[in-house]
């Protein structure tokens, strides 16, 4: 807190209307400074202190307490969740069977959703061609528009409308407060705040709102950690790419029996590898950008409470599915038009889209990914939501119309030369790479800094070139022998 | 280090409110610890369905809503749940400035009924800003599971302002919370809190700086409050006092 006596009085202290007298500005200033400084530090503490006194007086004599049978049960229940034994493996347990439940629940849904969309572009399109529509028109509305906003509805509102009610259940339980525990002591290692722990939960749901809920942190040096490092958790619209390529991709990979498990445990892992760089990017930044010590914190565990089971079914369908599946939609629709016309237009006889491509093809195979995932990069930047729609529209425009399950989409990425490397490649960029335009603008308004921003993006993309570069090298090496 | 620039959007947007002259219904402001219920509470007088969770530092943004009770309009404001008023952080701060330059008719303080002690130190802290408040002792529920037994009139005796006991999930006490509130904003009751006893050097400290700032505003009842920060060198205090800015946004923001 600053100190009054550096307050020049000398200023210009001009009599207004509305204003304090000149001379009582004058008399309270040289009341301010007749008061011993020891005096004025200790205000806010006595302050408190004769608070608590008067509140200890008036509860004890309001306040009677006749058994405590549920408190000894929280606390069995408290030491059981923040255990030094049992804390981890809890944590890693429940978060496994989030993903487990959200993959095998899923696919069913997924599949029906699908075909009966795409049984509706048929008739959609017999419709058009019925309507002597023009074929650019149809192209552009039924094979751009229709397919991407389809595509997006069936591949990820069903995994959406599983893991966010499970995940509001944790969090309505008092379940987080319990993990921001256990983390604390590596948020600590890594110089940043404890409750970074649960900023980071927040961003599992969206980036955006992580990056908002980082204002409970006091320190600036700490939330500005926290707000950097927010994008390296997977959020809604990134879950559902990591959960489908793990399920089509590495699951595969396994017996049949056990394919669920190794799909949850893939998420598993990817999301663990985010944590991880959170923690080792907040330790550099707090090494070298952001140099400080980690400040304490008080963080009170809630009791638990039994969750509201219908009112959770409502807030996450309303505020988190349709809320993130609206904005899906709303942006793969235009993008699916601008991915037809640059698939369609043509100069010197090659598509705007190959050009595209091509330019960018050294640069993704160099990364274990190609071409059309990078320009699918860039024309998703408004929304995360759409990288998958987006790649597959690329790579099946022009070509005639395939059904799309799950199964024929595993087919036309290995047409296209996807292998399980490729796969892996891309769930660690999309993990990495750089935060939404929506939680850019966040990052700004939180910030309200042009450098830090610009940061939030290179830092991320710098890392996910790193990462995936690394991961496709040693993948290689692993391959070749 | 200079990170963020000190005043952000949010509490711009605060200051707007008040600077509407043309007020008309009542405003309510609900304020009180993290994780209390507070935003169940919002939900349940307004019929809106903010998103609740159980952390503390859920809400970091105000929220708003309004209801309709005994034909009067009210604006009720759901602030950030903040441990103390004292402390700098931005959501603290927001809760804050609010209930000092919001100027609100009434402000409901929820507690949890089973750490009542610990909350009053929020509720003490905001009945030096502002007498117009209801005491919304929540989660009784949980409280008396637990084995607590709550008398409401000895606190109310104690507090001395109105106190209601409630648990906002089953709507246990909203009626009664929703009358209370009516009264205090209506000016059909006057709530007179009890005052915090201070160490003699600053009382008379004190005592000198309130007619010095009570000069330029009518009969303030933070002025108290003000005066203490200002000793302690609050420094955004000051310069609201000096620029002018506190009279204009107190007498704006005033009813009467």
């Amino acid at each position: 807190m600053e100190n009054l006596l550096s307050w020049s009085t000398k200023e210009n202290l001009s009599d207004g209307v509305g204003k304090v007298k000149n001379e009582n500005v004058l008399k309270i200033i040289e009341i301010i400074n007749s008061c011993d400084q020891e005096t004025r530090k200790r205000i806010e503490d006595d302050l408190v202190e004769s608070i608590y006194q008067t509140a200890t007086k008036i509860t004890s004599r309001c306040v009677k307490k006749k058994k405590n049978g549920i408190i000894d049960f929280e606390l069995k229940l408290d030491q059981l969740f923040t255990s030094r034994y049992f804390g981890f493996p809890i944590m890693l347990l429940l978060l496994t069977s989030v993903f487990f439940i959200t993959i095998k629940g899923a696919n069913v849904p997924s599949k029906l959703i699908a075909s009966g969309l795409f049984w509706f572009e048929e008739h959609l399109k017999s419709f058009f061609i019925l309507l002597n529509s023009p074929r650019w028109l149809t192209g552009f509305l039924v094979d751009g528009v229709y397919r991407s906003v389809a595509w997006v509805v069936s591949v990820m509102f069903p995994p959406m409308a599983i893991f966010f009610p499970i995940f509001t259940i944790l969090e309505d339980a008092g379940y987080l407060p319990r993990v921001a525990f256990n983390l604390d002591k590596l948020f600590k290692w890594a110089g940043a705040h404890g409750k970074q722990a649960l900023t980071m939960g927040m961003g599992f749901g969206c980036n955006a709102a992580g990056v908002v809920s980082t204002r409970i942190i006091d320190s600036p040096r700490e939330r500005l950690i926290a707000i950097l490092t927010n994008n390296f958790v997977p959020c809604n619209g990134r879950w559902p790419l990591i959960i489908m390529l793990s399920s089509i991709f590495v699951a595969a990979s396994f017996p049949a029996s056990i394919s669920s498990f190794a799909a949850a445990g893939t998420v598993l892992l990817i999301t663990l590898f985010g944590i991880l760089i959170t923690l080792l990017v907040s330790k550099f930044l707090s090494k070298t950008l952001l140099k400080g010590e980690p400040s304490a914190f008080k963080l009170e565990l809630p009791p638990y409470r039994k969750p509201q089971i219908l009112r959770i079914l409502y807030t996450s369908f309303i505020d988190r599915t349709l809320f993130v599946l609206g904005r899906a939609v709303a942006m793969s629709a235009p993008a699916g038009g601008l991915i037809w016309i640059l698939g369609n237009v043509t100069l010197n006889g090659k598509t705007l889209m190959s050009y595209g491509v091509d330019f960018l093809q050294p640069v993704g195979k160099a990364i274990g990914l190609d071409g059309v995932i990078l320009l699918a990069y860039i024309i998703a930047i408004p929304a995360n939501e759409i990288i998958i729609p987006t790649i597959i529209m690329i790579y099946s425009s022009g070509s005639k119309m395939i059904d799309l399950e799950l199964d024929q989409l595993k087919e036309l990425f290995i047409q296209n030369e996807w292998t399980v490397l490729t796969a892996i490649c891309l769930m660690f960029f999309s993990l990495l790479h750089y935060p939404c335009s929506t939680t850019t603008w966040t990052i700004y308004k939180e910030t309200r800094s042009v450098k830090w921003t610009v940061i939030s993006n290179l830092l991320p993309l710098t890392i996910a070139f790193i990462v995936c570069f690394m991961v496709y090298r040693i993948g290689m090496l692993l391959i070749g022998s | 280090m200079r990170i963020f620039k000190r005043k952000t959007a949010h509490t711009e947007d605060l200051y707007q409110i008040e600077i509407m002259p043309e007020r008309k219904n009542n405003v309510i402001a609900l304020a009180g610890n993290p994780n209390t219920g507070k935003s169940t509470i919002f939900n349940r007088l307004t019929g809106l369905r903010q998103h609740t969770g159980n952390w503390p530092g859920k809400t970091v943004k105000k929220a708003e809503g309004e209801f309709t009770f005994k034909n009067e309009e009210f604006k009720l404001i759901d602030l950030p749940g903040t441990y103390s008023l004292l402390s700098t952080s931005e959501d603290e701060e927001v809760a804050r400035d609010f209930i000092l330059f919001g100027n609100p008719d009434a402000t409901i303080i929820v507690c949890d009924a089973s750490v009542l002690e610990r909350n009053l130190n929020l509720a003490f802290q905001i009945m030096q800003i502002t007498y117009r408040c209801v005491l919304c002792v929540n989660l009784i529920d949980e409280a008396r599971r637990k084995g607590f037994e709550i008398d409401k009139e000895q606190l109310e005796k104690e507090i001395g302002v109105p106190v209601v006991l409630t648990n906002a999930k089953s709507g246990e006490g909203i009626e009664e919370l929703k009358e209370k509130m009516y009264l205090v904003a209506t000016r059909l009751i006057k709530p007179n809190p009890r005052k915090i006893k201070m160490k003699d050097s600053i009382r008379k400290k004190i005592d000198l700086l309130v007619p010095l700032i009570n000069e330029s505003f009518t009969d303030l009842y933070s002025a108290e409050w003000i005066a203490m920060r200002l000793l302690e060198g609050d420094s955004k205090i000051f310069n609201a006092i000096k620029n002018g800015k506190l009279v204009e946004l107190v007498n704006k923001g005033k009813l009467e």
